[in-house]
């Protein structure tokens, strides 16, 4: 479903993605981990398209189209959803409308008829009990005055309402508690299935103990330098990143001094 | 990072011109000129007397080109036509006899004036250049005892309640640009609701300039009585021309003890090209007398056209606990410029007044909000809140925010928010990861920050306001 072959990037003149090339296919879950600041987020936006991220080589092909040459929103309707890391306050716009209209959107883009603001209703109760999410959430302005805990549900149930092919999770886990951890990580295995792909951007292991990866990826310093089965992750939580690293730099000292 | 580029102005499609043969009279101004348009209206002494003293005044007055923060060339005021009016018969027995011109003028802007197309539960009066040439549903308005007609009309069926109330809210010496209204104006509305009635249906007034040689400068007095409601709605369109056109009206609202006024408008005058050449200089004076108890005067304007827009329109809160509030979005865009904003001036005990003031700034324009909250020491438990939110598109525009809070009395409290805001590359980002194509994402993030104002208007207006922000910012983002 998506391929990404030697994918470089770079943000305010400043390389961040150096060759990182990764396949996740139907049904996998594959989590993205490594220290801060080794490109994570960078290539969570990179797929989505932020328009500051610009992409100096490589190609990524998303069901077999190139993806790097479509429009943010023509990837998102086409099924590329990205949860943020920091979700936007759209002051003004509530949240039932902004999800109705997202939704609409992607039903136009499928050729199917729109839903009025009734049947819509329905549909959002339906899907915020995957987060369980309160009904007043609806009615407020998008992500305004949400705690952190209620600004990631609500990410989680954009992804319910649009049932994106393949969803990127930007370290959805961070600034949670445990009880919202778990929450979040039950809607976002509820949303698993054999047809649509997952990948999990995190810094943390205990993510990883309720959505549980196919595989792992370590990323450094814009490379993905081990990849492994949901162990590498333990591995990870036990010994740190510093093995990583000495590790990628023994075998590639120029990333170490670049 | 990307830059977010200004959107471009689509095509204003009220730009076309009505070919009709019209009355002129020469350009210039003089005591000659003001005796000449009292005659052509065939006016009572009062209002020749009205004229002259206001004319006498504006000799007097400097034109404030110094306070306000917008720019322009000097206006030469013995260039302009001071009477235009479309040739037609003098009284019309229905709407039959309008000139099919006209008819189909005002139907093309939307506003269809034939008996079998009215709008329905909407009486319009309209005016073209200097006069008025139909009003809808006045039959029907006179049986509840409401009087809706032209200025004109007023003057000469109802003299006295026009000796009572005209100029006693805007005096004719008040400002340079009323002072010139005073003296000129050749039309507008007046509006009487008596007593007791809840005015039936929306009453509104739709203003076009056709001629490009002349201002217009119209007149709108409405006097609700005791315990009385109405909503009262504006809109304006112009062609394009390369000329700069001036528009300095003057609209006077009375409301005495327990009566409501609610006035809007959208006003869309032609802005002037991206070089900001052309436009309507929009200076116009619009204030409400809360004279009563209990009275309310609630202005709601959306300010989208205009080259300059200069107007407060305001509340003068005598009456105890009388209630003023005004609600306003104004957008430029281009070279257009804006200093507008409202005068809230709490007389009587517990006043009330509530201020909200979105400002859309995109292009190289500029959009200062300009309000004052004056509590005179009588004004025993006066309060008053004051929101004034501005938006930026793109980084060669500007605004501005001038409160002026003026406090007499210790009891009185006052507040005032501001903030400032772009539309960011993170917000336009994340609406368009979830599909939303970047035109309607910015128009999302607009309205959303509209809102308040948009749902002080009624419904119509509403629907119609936020396609006119839409239309305005239409364009393509970098």
């Amino acid at each position: 479903m998506l391929e990404i072959r030697d994918l470089h990037a770079r943000v305010e003149g400043k390389d961040i993605l150096r060759g990182v090339s990764l396949t996740v296919k139907r049904g996998e879950v594959h989590a993205i981990m490594g220290p801060n600041g080794s490109g994570k987020s960078t290539l969570a936006k990179v797929l989505a398209g932020h328009p500051s991220y610009e992409v100096t080589s490589g190609e990524v092909l998303f069901d077999g189209k190139n993806l790097l040459e479509l429009e943010p929103d023509e990837r998102a309707r086409g099924g590329v959803f990205l949860a943020f890391q920091y979700p936007v306050e759209i002051p003004g716009v509530s949240n039932a409308q902004f999800l109705r209209l997202a939704y609409n959107e992607k039903r136009k883009h499928l050729g199917e008829e729109e839903l009025d603001p009734l049947e819509f209703k329905d549909l959002l109760k339906e899907r915020a009990q995957i987060v369980e999410m309160d009904a007043g959430l609806m009615s407020r302005s998008v992500n305004e005055g949400f705690s952190g805990g209620e600004k990631k549900r609500n990410e989680i149930l954009q992804m319910a309402v649009l049932e994106p092919k393949l969803a990127v999770l930007d370290e959805t886990d961070s600034g949670l508690d445990i009880d919202a951890l778990r929450i979040v990580s039950e809607g976002v295995n509820k949303l698993r299935h054999a047809d649509n792909a997952i990948v999990l951007v995190t810094h943390y292991q205990r993510l990883l103990n309720y959505i549980v990866p196919d595989y792992v990826h370590v990323l450094y310093k814009g490379r993905i330098v081990r990849s492994g089965g949901k162990e590498l992750a333990l591995a990870l939580e036990e010994k740190g990143y510093d093995w990583i690293k000495d590790e990628a730099e023994e075998s590639q000292p120029s990333a170490a001094s670049a | 990072m990307s830059s977010i580029e200004l959107l471009t102005n689509k095509e204003y499609k009220y730009g076309f011109v009505t070919d009709i043969e019209s009355d002129m009279i020469p350009r210039g101004l003089s005591e000659e000129t003001i005796r000449l348009i009292s005659e052509k209206k065939n006016e009572p002494e009062f209002m020749l007397d009205f004229r002259l003293k206001a004319y006498r005044n504006w000799l007097k007055m400097e034109e404030p080109q110094r306070w306000p923060n917008i720019t322009y060339p000097k206006v030469d005021y013995q260039d302009i036509i001071y009477y235009s009016a479309p040739k037609q018969k003098p009284t019309l027995a229905s709407m039959d006899e309008v000139d099919p011109e006209l008819i189909k003028t005002f139907e093309k802007l939307g506003i269809p004036l034939t008996e079998q197309k009215q709008l329905a539960n909407v009486a319009v009066d309209a005016v073209f250049d200097s006069v008025s040439v139909a009003t809808t549903y006045k039959e029907k308005l006179k049986k509840h005892g409401v009087i809706f007609c032209s200025f004109s009309e007023a003057v000469h069926e109802y003299p006295e309640l026009i000796k009572k109330y005209l100029g006693t809210v805007v005096p004719t010496n008040d400002n340079y640009f009323a002072a010139l209204n005073s003296a000129v104006f050749t039309d507008g509305s007046f509006v009487f609701i008596p007593k007791g009635v809840r005015c039936p249906m929306e009453l509104s007034t739709y203003f076009r300039i056709n001629n490009s040689e002349s201002g217009q400068f119209e007149r709108t007095l409405i006097i609700a009585e005791e315990n009385s409601h109405v909503s009262y709605l504006e809109g304006c369109t112009a062609p394009k021309f390369d000329k700069n056109q001036l528009h300095a009206a003057v609209v006077e609202l009375v409301a005495l003890d327990d009566a409501e006024i609610k006035y809007s408008t959208v006003q869309n005058w032609y802005a002037g090209d991206e070089e900001g050449k052309g436009g309507i200089y929009n200076f116009v004076t619009k204030r409400g007398a809360c004279r009563g108890r209990n009275s309310k005067i609630s202005w709601t304007q959306v300010e989208t056209g205009s080259a300059i827009t200069w107007k407060y329109p305001s509340c003068i809160l005598q009456g105890d606990n009388s209630i003023g509030e005004f609600y306003s979005v104004a957008l430029t865009n281009h070279a257009q410029q804006a200093d507008t904003g409202t005068k809230m001036i709490h007389i009587g005990k517990n006043t009330r007044s509530n201020i909200v003031s979105k400002g859309i700034s995109a292009g190289k324009s500029n959009n200062s909000y300009r309000g004052l909250v004056k509590v005179l020491a009588g004004a025993e438990g006066a309060r008053n809140y004051t929101q004034c939110d501005s938006l930026l598109i793109g980084d060669k525009c500007g605004a501005n925010t001038f409160p002026y809070i003026e406090v007499s009395n210790n009891t009185a409290k006052v507040e005032h928010e501001a903030t400032t805001s772009r539309i960011s590359e993170e917000q336009l980002f994340y609406l368009r990861q979830r599909g939303i194509s970047q035109e309607d994402a910015v128009s999302l993030i607009i309205n959303g920050f509209c809102k308040d104002v948009f749902r002080e208007l009624p419904m119509e207006f509403a629907v119609e306001a936020q396609r006119l922000l839409g239309m305005k910012l239409e364009g393509s983002v970098g």
